[in-house]
């Protein structure tokens, strides 16, 4: 029997375990980076402001994902609770993606604008303030300043990755991430559009001091807001 | 070792593999077992055949049977729909008063007015409508922006100072302290006068108490204060001004509390509490529905 050649050889049993577990990936994995239909064609998508960016850091340094979805699955429960099911080209911006696997709390994937910046503000300091049958631990520390060393090659690093942000918006990175936290700041209207449909607010009740709270708060109110659902076609991307 | 000998004891066949004279028996697995094995392989070409499966191309294939979850979805939504369509209809169709006016339309309404609720509103005006600090409770008749039918339907579809909607409900008051309208003692005097507003309706009683535990000449000075700086919009008698969101301010139903503390805060600071619109999140019919639901929870009016 040849088996026992494979048995005998350390090595050779290696790699033809390694090829067969590869078939497996390569038929599961590899067609979703080719296949044409894995990505909606959606009308608003766009890359993160630099401010929502550093929100998105935050929710995954603090591990909001762990108890937190942001995906809206097909069925009419979630639907009618949370509203339109996610789409994969919601998260196509996000390295890594917080789909998440556990609701501990609800699904966040269209959290935005469906709460006041004020009520995520008190919420996220102390929870049971707002909410007194919670048990989402307070995040009160997130007042403390926001600490960005080099937004700009934090930037680049998602284009590596394939987000397409473009020169100009490498380049303004810093002012933007400033200026969308304050509305009198002089480049207020220049992150608007660079970045359509972002919210350009204090969002921490602190105009002075530009803090995690900020950043955090920017990010969950764009949440499921961006993609146009007058021009998406259902139909077409019926899967 | 292709040695392979029935072993005496179990009658089973040996691998043929020998280690120091210890051979280990080869026996076959279960028969049902192994039947179950094979169906799953048959199961699993028929389900190649009937669903969405194998990755071509452009795109994958989509099964005989054309399954698709998002469509299963839409029917599901369709169908859900078309069972109370006839409810559904008469809501849009019909104004606010004439569904409070059919009972059982109006029951219905109330029904998905409360599922709504539960949904969209407790996290903020809590589960009973009772409200928190900076979420006003729903169940009294103490409105900010009026609580006729209309005027709740109006502040759910486009919110309060919610910038994203332009018919939002939208005013602002002043931050006296931190924009340097008002002196720090100032303000003292004319929370001291607004607290007193509270506690004693003077405008009903006809007389002005002042009783020894205020600073002697305080509230007078507070409502001088008042008169020139808050009566424009929480009216002279601190009665409020629901056209303006200004609440009142002459009730013991505060906002925010009704301590010292906290209504200097309010002064110092401002308010400016935001609800969000709804028009684009939740169809029409169910604004309706959480309108007339929020209105029969007590306050209406």
């Amino acid at each position: 029997m040849n088996h026992s050649i494979i048995e005998k050889n350390g090595t050779l049993l290696l790699v033809l375990s390694l090829i067969v577990v590869s078939i497996g990936g390569i038929v599961e994995i590899a067609p979703t980076f080719y296949l044409e239909n894995t990505i909606e064609k959606v009308k608003g998508m766009r890359p993160y402001s630099p401010l929502e960016l550093m929100g998105a850091n935050i929710y995954k340094r603090e591990g909001c994902n762990l108890c937190h979805s942001q995906m809206i699955r097909p069925f009419r429960d979630e639907v009618e609770r949370y509203g339109h099911y996610s789409l994969a080209a919601e998260s196509m911006y996000d390295h890594p993606f917080v789909w998440g696997s556990k609701r501990t709390g609800p699904d966040l994937a269209r959290v935005g604008g469906r709460y006041s910046d004020e009520w995520h503000r008190e919420h996220l300091k102390d929870p049971q303030s707002v909410v007194p049958s919670s048990v989402m631990p307070g995040y009160k520390h997130l007042m403390r300043p926001l600490s960005v060393p080099n937004i700009a090659s934090h930037l680049k690093a998602n284009v590596v990755v394939g987000v397409p942000y473009t020169d100009e918006q490498i380049e303004k990175s810093a002012e933007d991430l400033v200026a969308q936290a304050n509305p009198d700041a002089d480049g207020a209207e220049d992150v608007l559009a660079r970045y359509p449909k972002a919210q350009v607010r204090d969002f921490d009740g602190d105009p002075k001091t530009l803090t995690e709270m900020d950043a955090l708060i920017a990010y969950l109110q764009m949440l499921g807001t961006l993609v146009d659902f007058s021009t998406y076609d259902a139909k077409a991307n019926f899967r | 070792m292709t040695n392979r000998k029935i072993d005496q004891a179990t009658g089973t066949e040996t691998t043929g593999h020998e280690w120091d004279g210890i051979r280990e028996l080869d026996t076959p697995m279960p028969r049902w077992w192994l039947i179950l094995f094979y169906i799953t392989i048959i199961w699993a070409i028929g389900y190649m055949i009937f669903y969405p499966a194998i990755p071509l191309i452009s795109s994958n294939t989509k099964g005989t049977l054309g399954y698709s979850s998002r469509a299963e979805l839409e029917d599901a939504l369709k169908n859900a729909q078309s069972a109370r369509a006839q409810q559904i209809e008469n809501i849009r169709t019909s104004s606010l008063a004439e569904i409070k006016a059919d009972q059982s339309l109006h029951a219905f309404a109330l029904a998905g007015g409360k599922a709504a609720f539960k949904v969209n509103c407790v996290q903020c005006h809590g589960s009973g409508a009772e409200g928190s600090k900076g979420n006003p409770n729903l169940n009294d008749d103490d409105w900010l922006w009026g609580g006729k039918l209309e005027d709740i339907h109006q502040t759910i579809k486009h919110g309060v100072r919610f910038e994203l909607d332009d018919d939002t409900r939208s005013s602002e008051m002043p931050a006296f302290g931190r924009d340097e309208m008002l002196t720090q003692a100032e303000i003292e005097a004319v929370a001291d006068y607004v607290l007193s507003l509270a506690t004693k309706p003077a405008d009903k009683m006809g007389v002005h108490e002042n009783s020894g535990e205020e600073t002697a000449g305080g509230t007078d000075n507070g409502a001088q204060i008042f008169a020139d700086n808050c009566a424009a919009c929480h009216g002279t008698d601190g009665g409020g001004d629901r056209s303006l969101g200004a609440p009142s301010l002459n009730d013991h139903i505060w906002l925010y509390g009704g301590d010292k503390r906290t209504v200097i805060e309010s002064i110092f600071n401002s308010r400016k509490a935001v609800m969000p619109a709804w028009t684009h999140r939740l169809d029409e019919v169910t604004i309706k529905q959480l309108a007339l639901y929020v209105h029969s929870l007590g306050g209406g009016e």
